[in-house]
């Protein structure tokens, strides 16, 4: 059995329901890493959060979503409070929004453990410490007691980092969690969230539009197109033979370094007309 | 020899916040002939905003002088600026706070043509009609574009509208903070190439802003990179991508990364 198996997911919005999912299927085994590609309003976003059970109220969800082999559509929001943060955590993209700003980023991470773990402060404190350093960050004492403004945005993702892995949760999904990022500063985190997720073990749904970052971290990725999944298998084989005309497109387009400046880039819409504008 | 199109000396620019003193550009000196293409990279907070505030005249320098066609545009009050204002557009990084949401895509693209500074540098009979309709056409939108507004558009097609707006008074320089960082890598390309078009068709004098090697590499025949305020390497593009001097600019590059398993430089992960 896998960790995670979602099938035939569907969700539609709004009075007229307009679709964001078609029918996904994917799975994912106790500490695998898959990737899960596309471009804005793929679906991609969706997917994750109906997995969080995070959807909006008018989202209308069909289809099924297993963790651990609990159904979790249908869950209250009690059950399912009960398992984020603490068997799945997410990653999200801005920083800065997903940190409270009037907080110390200690006390933020070491909530995430007291509200499962039920630990007391003092041991919360250093266990909270402890996560700081596992993702790298130099000063860990310092910035637990900084608020986030006071952070770099490579300082405060780690901190986001920290948080969702410090109850050692089976499933962590990272949302374009270096979109926001420098090129320098992208690479380390993506180092440390490598490192991270390779020490707990936990398996990751990554999310992102940019293939030369799902390759840093994944081994097997997933192509969204339109809400539905079109292409999935090793990165290796997605990216030297990909098969869909969208993929092709998507790989071609990703790869900079192999035109001449000043040449003409290679667009999607050359391998692949369909449907979209 | 000709006098550079741009040229500046010794800029410094210190910022005050709370008492204290933060300096944002620490000397920095700049030439830019007419028809070349600068890409200006280094991360966040090594001052390449800064930089092109000062070069676009939306700033001025705490010390050291920056001029334009030989007038020290540094020294110049705004009420002069005007063939600054018409020579020099710029296009930002995000188009959704870059574009007025309450105005019509058309008036968004005319209003530098009736800006008051603007209007007196360019030919009496400029037809803003007939501009709208030429710039919406080199940049691949559609004539009815203008009546609609900019959330009706996704994110690469508002990225066309700012540029649009910056084409219309037929700049000689088109200045690009990030031009490309808010888009998907799929409609990155088509960006790209829309840039390379234009500039080639134009003849335009092209600063690009960026943290993202590739793109500048892609854009630009020179780049300066920065660290700290100052520019710490500079050149012709190829030859410092072939053969980075400096410790800084080779880690800038090796931080970009790369697809595994296709003829790339490949890493060891997974």
């Amino acid at each position: 059995m896998s960790l995670l198996e979602v099938s035939e997911l569907s969700i539609e919005f709004g009075r007229r329901r307009v679709r964001a999912l078609d029918g996904v299927s994917f799975s994912i085994d106790a500490g695998q890493r898959l990737g899960l590609i596309g471009e804005s309003g793929s679906g991609k976003t969706v997917t994750a959060l109906a997995i969080m059970g995070l959807l909006a109220p008018n989202a209308a969800v069909s289809g099924s979503i297993r963790l651990g082999g609990d159904e979790l559509l249908g869950l209250d929001e009690r059950e399912l409070a009960r398992r984020r943060g603490n068997l799945m955590s997410m990653v999200f993209q801005e920083p800065m929004t997903a940190l409270d700003p009037t907080m110390r980023v200690g006390r933020q991470v070491a909530e995430v453990l007291r509200l499962h773990a039920g630990t007391e402060s003092g041991p919360a404190r250093e266990r909270v410490v402890e996560i700081l350093g596992d993702v790298g960050l130099d000063d860990p004492e310092r910035v637990a007691d900084s608020f986030p403004h006071q952070l770099s945005g490579g300082q405060r993702q780690r901190a986001i980092l920290a948080m969702a892995l410090i109850n050692s949760p089976d499933l962590v999904i990272c949302d374009e969690p270096t979109t926001a990022l420098d090129v320098t500063v992208q690479a380390m985190v993506l180092e440390k969230l490598d490192q991270a997720l390779s020490v707990s073990g936990a398996a990751c749904l990554f999310i992102t539009h940019d293939l030369a970052v799902v390759s840093q971290v994944c081994n097997q990725v997933m192509v969204m197109l339109d809400g539905q999944i079109v292409e999935t298998g090793s990165v290796e084989k997605l990216f030297s033979d990909p098969v869909h005309p969208y993929t092709r497109g998507l790989v071609a387009t990703a790869r900079l370094d192999q035109v001449q400046p000043g040449q003409r880039l290679p667009v999607v819409e050359d391998f692949y007309a369909g449907g979209r504008q | 020899m000709t006098e550079p199109l741009y040229r500046a000396d010794a800029l410094t620019r210190t910022f005050t916040t709370g008492g204290r003193e933060v300096s944002a550009l620490a000397g920095v000196d700049l030439e830019l002939a007419r028809g070349g293409r600068l890409g200006i990279v280094g991360e966040s907070g090594s001052g390449k905003s800064t930089l092109v505030r000062l070069l676009a005249g939306l700033d001025r320098p705490t010390s050291g002088q920056v001029w334009f066609e030989g007038r020290e545009i540094s020294a110049l009050p705004e009420r002069e600026l005007g063939f600054l204002r018409a020579s020099v557009q710029l296009v930002f990084q995000d188009p959704r706070s870059s574009l007025n949401p309450r105005m019509r895509v058309g008036q968004i693209i005319t209003e530098p043509l009736r800006s008051r500074l603007v209007r007196r540098q360019l030919p009496a009979d400029v037809d803003h009609q007939q501009r709208l309709e030429e710039v919406l056409t080199a940049v691949d939108l559609p004539p009815d574009a203008a009546e609609r507004y900019p959330h009706e558009f996704s994110g690469g097609q508002r990225q066309r509208i700012a540029i649009a707006r910056a084409l219309a008074p037929k700049p000689e320089v088109l200045i690009a903070d990030e031009p490309v960082s808010a888009l998907d890598v799929s409609v990155r390309a088509q960006v790209l190439n829309l840039l390379t078009d234009l500039v080639a068709s134009a003849g335009l004098t092209l600063i690009v802003v960026s943290h993202d090697l590739m793109v500048v590499r892609h854009l630009c025949d020179q780049l300066a990179v920065m660290r700290a305020g100052r520019i710490v390497e500079s050149g012709p593009t190829q030859s410092i991508y072939a053969d980075p001097q400096q410790d800084y600019t080779k880690a800038l590059l090796a931080a970009v990364p790369r697809i595994r398993g296709t003829g790339g430089p490949t890493q060891s992960r997974g």
